[in-house]
Formats: structure tokens, C-alpha cells, sequence
């Protein structure tokens, strides 16, 4: 049903990749405010944290791959 | 193939006044897409060769010549290098998980760090506990009380100074200040009191036992 797909323009493409860092750039920020929690919560001897914190930077790491996937297929 | 109702659902659909044999080829009979449309001189790169450019080096496509296509390669490798610091976030917690998982921290050898009989009233001493190179204070207070605190500030680690007569413990890099009785965190930077450091007097013999850390 769906009608052939056109390959995007140049400037099709730059807004997706600003799309794209923009993404990015939120989950880095997420990962380091996750890394600075999780260090002085482990260096206060609270170590509950620590696998949660493990967990939510690789899935933030997992989505970041994924959109540098998407943007070299482009 | 031609029928309406295969157009239809192959979305080939078109105007079934003009969807007939006769009309083929003539204007508005063409189903659209079927023409590629001009392609902006801004996506077309010439290479210096004048070969097309499937057949350039690859190179040639990390280096573009055309800034609308040099702006999509640098920003593309900027969202790579964000994933790469991504990564080295992830590393960072794993060291934190790999270190938790190590031997306890909390459990020291009784080590004797001082006399009595050497330590007056009113003063301090340091000693290294647990390890050699783990600086800690030995404060006597006036009133006979024993207290012993790891120097490091738990801001940036600097060495914690003691200041008996004011009763404090004074960072001097950021100003941080501890309250000598508790060693906790009363002024300034440091996100968390001094860890204590557990004793045992025996005798005229002081002794370390252990290192407690807290969160607040």
C-alpha cells in the first residue's frame, strides 16, 4: 500500500540528526546526573542503588546505540 | 493488473474516470511517484574525478567537499562520540557494581595506633588506618574523650585540619567545615560527615577496630 520511500535531502537529514543529538544529549546528561548520584551514594555506604543505577545507564547506553543506528542508516 | 480494485490495492489508485486502456499515457492516467523528481543541486556532489559517486573511495564520504554534507558528517560523528562517553558512563557504574561486589569494606584488622599516656588533653595526633596510606586523626578533647575520624574531606579529599578550641574540623581547600564531637558536615562543600573510625582502649594502648562510613 505504501508508496515508494524517497531517499531524504541533505537538509532532510540535518534535521534528523539534530533530532537525533538532541535525544542523545538527554541521555548523556541522565547517564552523568546517574553516575555523580550513584558515586556518592556508594561512597556514603548505600549500596541499594548501585544495580538499579547499573541498569538505567546501560538501558540510556542500549537507546543511545540504537539512535546512532538509525541515524547511519540514513 | 490494470483493474481499479488491483490499483486500489496496490495503491495505485487513480481517478476511475481516467483509469481506462484508452487513456493510457495521456495526462493524469500516470500513478504518482512513477517520475523521480528533480533532485536539488544542493544533494548532488560532483567528485573531483567526475566518477559517480558509488564508486569514490570511502573516505571520500567522511570527508565531504559540499558543506551541507561536511554539516550531516560532523554532526553524525558528534552523536558518536556521545554515544562512546555514553559507554564510558556505563563502564563508570560497572566499576561502582564490580566494587561493591569486592571484599567488605567495613571489615579491619584491630590495629594499635597510639598511647594513651602520649596523647594530653586537648590535642590531636594522626595515624593511618586501615591502610597505610588512609590518613585518619586522633583527637583527645579537654574534657578526656577519645574521638577519631578519617582526615579525608569527603568533598575532594584534602586533609581535614582540627581545630580544638573552636570545635571543628576544618577543610582548607573549599572552607569545609565538620563538628569535632560527631564529625558531621556543618558548613560548606562536603556532601557527608567524616567516616568514624571505631576504637579500643586497653590499657594505656589505643586501638582502631573498624571504619564506619555514613550517608548523613
Amino acid at each position: 500500500m505504501s508508496a515508494p520511500q524517497r531517499p531524504l535531502t541533505r537538509a532532510q537529514r540535518t534535521t534528523v540528526v539534530y533530532g537525533v543529538l538532541c535525544f542523545l544529549l538527554l541521555l548523556v546528561v541522565v547517564q552523568l546526573w546517574l553516575l555523580t548520584a550513584t558515586m556518592n551514594a556508594w561512597l556514603g555506604d548505600d549500596e541499594a542503588v548501585v544495580w538499579p543505577a547499573l541498569g538505567a545507564s546501560a538501558a540510556c547506553f542500549l537507546l543511545s546505540l540504537g539512535l546512532l543506528g538509525y541515524l547511519f542508516r540514513r | 493488473m490494470n483493474d481499479p480494485q488491483s490499483r486500489f490495492e496496490e495503491g495505485r489508485a487513480i481517478d476511475p474516470r481516467v483509469d481506462s486502456p484508452a487513456r493510457e499515457g495521456l495526462t493524469g492516467t500516470a500513478r504518482g511517484g512513477l517520475y523521480e523528481p528533480t533532485r536539488d543541486p544542493e544533494d548532488v556532489t560532483q567528485a573531483p574525478d567526475q566518477r559517480p559517486m558509488a564508486e569514490q573511495p570511502h573516505w571520500r564520504k567522511d570527508f565531504a567537499i559540499d558543506v551541507p554534507e561536511d554539516d550531516f558528517v560532523a554532526r553524525r560523528d558528534f552523536a558518536r562520540f556521545l554515544v562512546l562517553i555514553s559507554g564510558a558512563f556505563v563502564a563508570g557504574q560497572a566499576w561502582i557494581a564490580a566494587k561493591s561486589l569486592g571484599p567488605d569494606r567495613h571489615t579491619h584488622q584491630r590495629v594499635r595506633i597510639a598511647s594513651l599516656a602520649a596523647l594530653a588533653p586537648g590535642s590531636a595526633t594522626m595515624f593511618a588506618y586501615p591502610e597505610a596510606h588512609d590518613s585518619c586523626l586522633l583527637i583527645r578533647t579537654k574534657d578526656g574523650q577519645l574521638l577519631a575520624y578519617s582526615q579525608k574531606c569527603t568533598h575532594l579529599s584534602c586533609a581535614v585540619v582540627p581545630r580544638l578550641e573552636q570545635g571543628i574540623l576544618h577543610c582548607p581547600c573549599h572552607e569545609g567545615i565538620f563538628d569535632l564531637l560527631t564529625g558531621r558536615n556543618i558548613a560548606g562543600p562536603p556532601p557527608r560527615p567524616l567516616p568514624i573510625i571505631e576504637l579500643e582502649v586497653a590499657g594505656d594502648d589505643v586501638f582502631a577496630v573498624g571504619v564506619r562510613v555514613r550517608q548523613s
